[in-house]
């Protein structure tokens, strides 16, 4: 499942090759293990260098834990992550915390994620002093400077996280994402705790530290208007599976895989004339559990499409497109669509 | 005729140790029977409270409801003594939350919960109600109604609870229902199974919806007329369509435009609202807006516009109303 081909002018960042992370089950006395919550269950593709992957799903898709599992805050069950062409699911640990530098996280809650103890410059001095970058001095100057360019008060280094407003604190999320300079960074639901019009900002923001600083992003969410807004190319997860993969206007406006179509379907417009017109696909039903995924394709038992072999097999995740133009779908009826 | 729910100058306010808390500055609507209303804001914008003070629903203290009247079918309901408001409540208006985890009790059966209402408001017996509350699952898309009475609400998935949540909001039948943010807390193809179910029901039943929300896109298709709140304050008011066609509050200009069109190739720079809303421990004797509007002038300082009608089937509080009806925005590509 080589996506290589074709892309050969885009630099390949990192490169996921069937990634999985089971969380084991434990019941009675003995804790024996009776089974696991398969959250991540073999996902495969490549980040280039200077784009944003959008990967979207609903809630227990599993969209976060393969964000984690990358980036080696979960331990994978199988599979490999290779970043600038090293594999960081085999590497030693002092040689992961020095890639650590280059690939940072941002959080969803922007209260829960900064330590309510330490002040503004404590929070995002912290990464510089893990890696021991700089003397104290320095990393103030540094701390300012981040501040600034996340488009805060210098002086608002000696402040603590609760005189600041929501998108304040994810600007502060944002600093500390940065301040090891890192090249590429998880956003797992950056915007998704802030008010409508604060999250313009947030994501402006993001936009521009992208352009500024050459960085590369894996934007994680469940709304699907931001993150064609923001990604390049984008990736739809479900239950632990990724079901399609292409650019950004291709999975928008030609979606190849029965989810995808529903769930693009199911978003709410905000233009009531557009809504009065709209036909909906509505899903049947809820996701099933990932510690207990159907037989065969994981959709079939919702898809209005699903025929016998859907039950059996597992579909294959096949390119669809072209080479120059891939567009990656794991649906046996996916032709029908095209 | 008169409306089915005609509020009047609605004024609540929060007595905190930090202060007084204007929640809610005079706010008046009208909902006719079986008309659909959404209310739009921000956090703090004084949607909710301003919904929970016509069902004196608000804490006292620290809230108090210090002004206006509530009409619904001809009575004002600020004036109902305790009891009176009790058999208005989960009779003639019901309501449903946004978290069904919480607003379900866990120790009791589906169906305890449901017949409860039916018993006390109605005076069924308990044939009768269990009976009532099997139609209503049944009604509501869950299947095998019956026997899934006896189930607690852990036992079922959370579109599924919101779904119980509104069988048992509709099963007395009210004039209204009011449902605040009910398809927040769910994935968008559920939220979408739930705004189709409430549709469809209104259709069948007939009542009249307030629906509270902070998204702009499920209101859209949802209601007719719609109300957006800053600071406390109706910003805007009219009709669904002339609103999202062209709105005539630069709030709502703004928040429309900071949506990213999912249905559109090409995306322009989203418009952002600098700024932050409001501190509701002042009074505003300037609009409350002025600190973040782009279209702002000395007059804005100097007095808090009340709405005034465009001509149109919208209202606006907003002195250059018709520099936003008919100029290019100003909410434009500003440097972070």
């Amino acid at each position: 499942m080589s996506q290589e081909n074709g892309q050969g002018d885009k630099e390949v960042l990192l490169s996921v090759r069937n990634l999985k992370k089971h969380f084991p089950i434990h019941r009675g006395v003995f804790r024996r293990q009776v089974g696991a919550v398969r959250a991540v269950d073999g996902v495969s593709f490549d980040i280039y260098q200077g784009e944003t992957l959008g990967l979207v799903g609903e809630s227990g898709c599993g969209k976060s834990t393969t964000g984690r599992t990358i980036l080696q805050l979960l331990e994978p069950t199988e599979g490999e992550v290779y970043f600038n062409d090293k594999n960081l699911v085999d590497m030693g640990k002092s040689e992961l915390r020095r890639q650590r530098r280059n690939m940072q996280m941002i959080f969803q809650d922007p209260y829960a994620s900064l330590n309510p103890r330490l002040t503004v410059g404590g929070i995002v001095a912290e990464p510089l002093e893990v890696h021991s970058i700089g003397n104290n001095k320095e990393r103030r100057e540094r701390v300012k400077d981040l501040l600034q360019l996340v488009g805060l008060n210098a002086y608002f280094i000696k402040r603590y996280p609760h005189e600041f407003s929501g998108g304040q604190r994810q600007r502060i999320g944002v600093a500390r994402a940065l301040a090891t300079n890192p090249s590429f960074i998880v956003a797992d639901e950056p915007i998704s705790a802030l008010d409508v019009s604060i999250q313009a900002q947030v994501v402006n923001l993001l936009d521009d530290l992208k352009a500024e600083l050459g960085l590369t992003y894996l934007f994680i969410a469940h709304d699907l208007s931001m993150v064609r807004y923001i990604s390049d190319r984008v990736a739809v997860m479900y239950l632990g599976k990724i079901v399609e993969l292409s650019d950004r206007d291709e999975v928008y406006d030609h979606p190849l895989h029965p989810y995808t179509q529903a769930l693009l379907s199911a978003i709410p417009i905000p233009d009531p004339k557009k809504e009065a017109q709209r036909q909906r696909i509505i899903l049947e039903g809820t996701v099933p559990s990932p510690a207990n995924p159907p037989s065969g394709c994981r959709f079939h038992p919702r898809c209005q499409y699903a025929t016998e072999i859907c039950n059996e097999v597992d579909p294959e995740f096949r390119n669809l497109g072209t080479g120059a133009e891939p567009h990656f779908v794991a649906c046996h009826h996916a032709e029908k669509f095209l | 005729m008169a409306p089915l729910l005609d509020v009047r100058n609605l004024v609540t306010r929060f007595y905190t140790e930090q202060g007084v808390v204007n929640a809610v500055n005079g706010i008046s609507y009208t909902l006719e029977e079986g008309e659909s209303l959404g209310i739009v804001g921000e956090s703090g914008s004084g949607k909710s409270v301003s919904v929970m003070s016509l069902l004196k629903l608000i804490p006292t203290p620290p809230g108090r409801v210090e002004g206006g009247e509530v009409i619904f079918n001809g009575r004002d309901l600020l004036k109902l003594s305790r009891s009176e408001m009790r058999r208005v409540r989960g009779r003639e208006i019901t309501m449903i939350f946004q978290d069904p985890m919480t607003s379900l009790n866990p120790v009791l059966t589906i169906g305890r919960q449901m017949t409860e209402g039916l018993k006390l408001h109605l005076g069924m017996n308990d044939s009768q109600a269990r009976k009532r509350a099997a139609e209503m699952l049944d009604l509501v898309g869950i299947p095998g109604a019956e026997d899934r009475l006896s189930d607690y609400p852990h036992q079922f998935s959370g579109g599924q609870r919101q779904r119980i949540m509104i069988a048992m909001s509709l099963s007395t039948n009210p004039a209204l229902l009011i449902a605040d943010e009910p398809t927040t807390a769910l994935d968008v193809t559920i939220q979408a199974q739930i705004v189709e179910l409430v549709k469809q029901l209104q259709e069948k039943l007939g009542m009249a919806i307030i629906w509270i929300t902070h998204d702009l896109g499920v209101v859209a298709g949802m209601v007719e007329k719609l109300a957006v709140l800053y600071a406390g304050y109706i910003v805007e008011q009219g009709s669904v369509f002339d609103i999202y066609e062209q709105p005539a509050h630069p709030y709502t200009l703004g928040l429309l435009q900071s949506l990213p069109k999912v249905d559109a190739r090409e995306q322009t720079r989203l418009a952002s609202i600098e700024g932050l809303p409001p501190d509701l421990r002042q009074e505003f004797d300037y609009c409350p807006f002025a600190p973040r509007c782009p279209y702002v002038i000395d007059k804005c300082w100097e007095e808090n516009p009340p709405l005034m009608a465009t001509g149109r089937d919208q209202a606006s509080a907003c002195w250059r109303w018709e520099t936003v009806l008919t100029e290019k925005s100003r909410f434009g590509v500003e440097e972070v």
